[in-house]
């Protein structure tokens, strides 16, 4: 009797303890299509690598507000040798200059993450602001 | 099986010293090591990034403006508001926001005002300068006050975030993102040259300048003497716009045309006795 009750109890637990798992089986969760604007494609070169971009984009934005706002300077030289304005929406060579496309690239992404950056409250997409 | 392990464990050791005499060689080369790629890594891509100002950017010792006062009538107050408030996504909440874009926008106070630039009479520009029998036409004349730089900011020593802050080059800043909306700033500020955003201000921006961004509920915003400008080697929107009533320049450097100015004219700064030592001067 008290044994049929522990194992009845496990069972409980461990369906409970997994029900994230199980429930998500059989769902779309399947990662996001990122897709490159044509001009991102061309440019080949990001800031820093793909997956060093992809897991620092945040700090390099970081960075780059500091050094934007509190010593004016404006341009940044990548260890891969090009340019960029240090600038996440404003003007051709900031990060949406090369990626047009927002809602492809960051948009896609962030809602699968599940994370809602404040950076759009105040910095506009130009693509949505000139229509 | 004893007499394998033995010479397993004989050759692991001298396998072990050869490893760990290798390292300490490498350990001690090391430096020598990192300088010659030092010195091959000449060439377009370097081993850390570089940060600099643009090419172009205007620069100065200590940013200053001067305002011809004589030569503001409404239509250069108009354009030079206009002229800010386009640049820099500034609200105008006496406008009706667009019902499509922005569904259920409650409407705004009328009194709910944001300020970079705007008119003021002589009266409360200049307060403690009321004489008895002041020229009939200062009561009469618009006058354009804005943030003044000032070189003992009480705004920026209230700040308690730094959100506001100096820049080496006299420019009062703000980092919007690091604004908590406390206030104490406007509070410290005895020209009222910085307004509060009570709520987004995105409706009531006519046309948004993908140029600057706008800002959100809970910062505090004023004149950034057009930093984002000056750093594309652009002179700031008032200036433009002033038809030459507006100058800015390097206060520090005897040549420049502030300087040139002040030496040829009469000219006064806001509320000079509070020592906060303003960078705007008006040519009376
Ligand atoms: S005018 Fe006001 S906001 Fe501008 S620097 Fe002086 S104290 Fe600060
Ligand atoms: S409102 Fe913002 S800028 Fe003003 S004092 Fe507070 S944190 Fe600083
Ligand atoms: S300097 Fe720029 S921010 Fe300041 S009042 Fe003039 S246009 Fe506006």
């Amino acid at each position: 009797m008290s044994k049929n009750a522990i194992i009845a109890g496990l069972v409980v637990f461990v369906i409970a303890a997994l029900f994230p798992f199980w429930f998500n089986i059989g769902g779309t969760n399947a990662a996001p299509e990122i897709e490159l604007s044509a001009k991102a494609k061309a440019a080949k070169k990001c800031v820093l690598d793909k997956y060093d971009m992809r897991a620092n984009h945040m700090t390099i934005l970081d960075d780059w507000r500091d050094s934007v706002v509190r010593d004016s300077d404006r341009m940044y030289k990548s260890t891969n040798g090009k340019e960029f304005e240090m600038s996440l929406s404003t003007g051709e060579n900031s990060c949406l200059g090369c990626h047009t496309d927002k809602e492809k690239f960051c948009d896609r992404c962030h809602n699968y993450a599940s994370v809602a950056p404040y950076c759009w409250e105040c910095h506009t997409d130009p693509k949505e602001v000139t229509q | 099986m004893k007499k394998s392990r033995k010479s397993f464990l004989k050759k692991s050791r001298r396998s072990f010293l050869k490893a760990a005499g290798i390292s300490a060689v490498a350990i001690g080369a090391a430096p020598a090591i990192k300088a010659v790629a030092v010195a091959s890594g000449g060439g377009s891509a370097s081993s850390i990034p570089v940060v600099s100002p643009k090419a172009e950017a205007l620069t100065a010792k200590r940013w200053g403006m001067v305002i011809d006062t004589s030569k503001i009538t409404d239509e250069v107050v108009e354009g030079v508001t206009a002229a800010c408030r386009n640049a820099h996504n500034i609200p105008d909440f006496t406008i009706e926001p667009d019902a499509e874009k922005y569904p259920n926008t409650r409407p705004a106070k009328k009194m709910q005002e944001i300020k970079w630039i705007w008119e003021e009479h002589y009266q409360y520009a200049f307060p403690e300068m009321e004489d008895e029998f002041l020229a009939e036409k200062y009561k009469s004349l618009p006058f354009l006050v804005t943030c003044n730089h000032c070189k003992n900011a009480p705004c920026v020593q209230a700040c308690p975030t730094k959100a506001t802050f100096k820049r080496e080059d006299g420019i009062v800043i703000m980092d919007f993102h690091r604004c908590i909306g406390c206030r104490f700033c406007m509070a410290a500020c005895p020209y009222g040259s910085r307004s509060f955003n009570f709520r987004d201000s995105r409706p009531f921006i006519e046309k948004i300048n993908p140029e600057f961004p706008v800002r959100s509920k809970g910062v505090v915003e004023k004149c950034n003497l057009c930093a984002e400008r000056l750093a594309k080697g652009e002179q700031p929107a008032c200036v433009e716009a002033s038809e030459g009533a507006i100058v800015v320049g390097d206060l520090e450097n005897p040549e420049s045309e502030v300087r040139v100015l002040l030496n040829e004219n009469y000219a006064i700064r806001r509320k000079q006795e509070l020592g906060t030592e303003p960078s705007v001067y008006y040519i009376m």
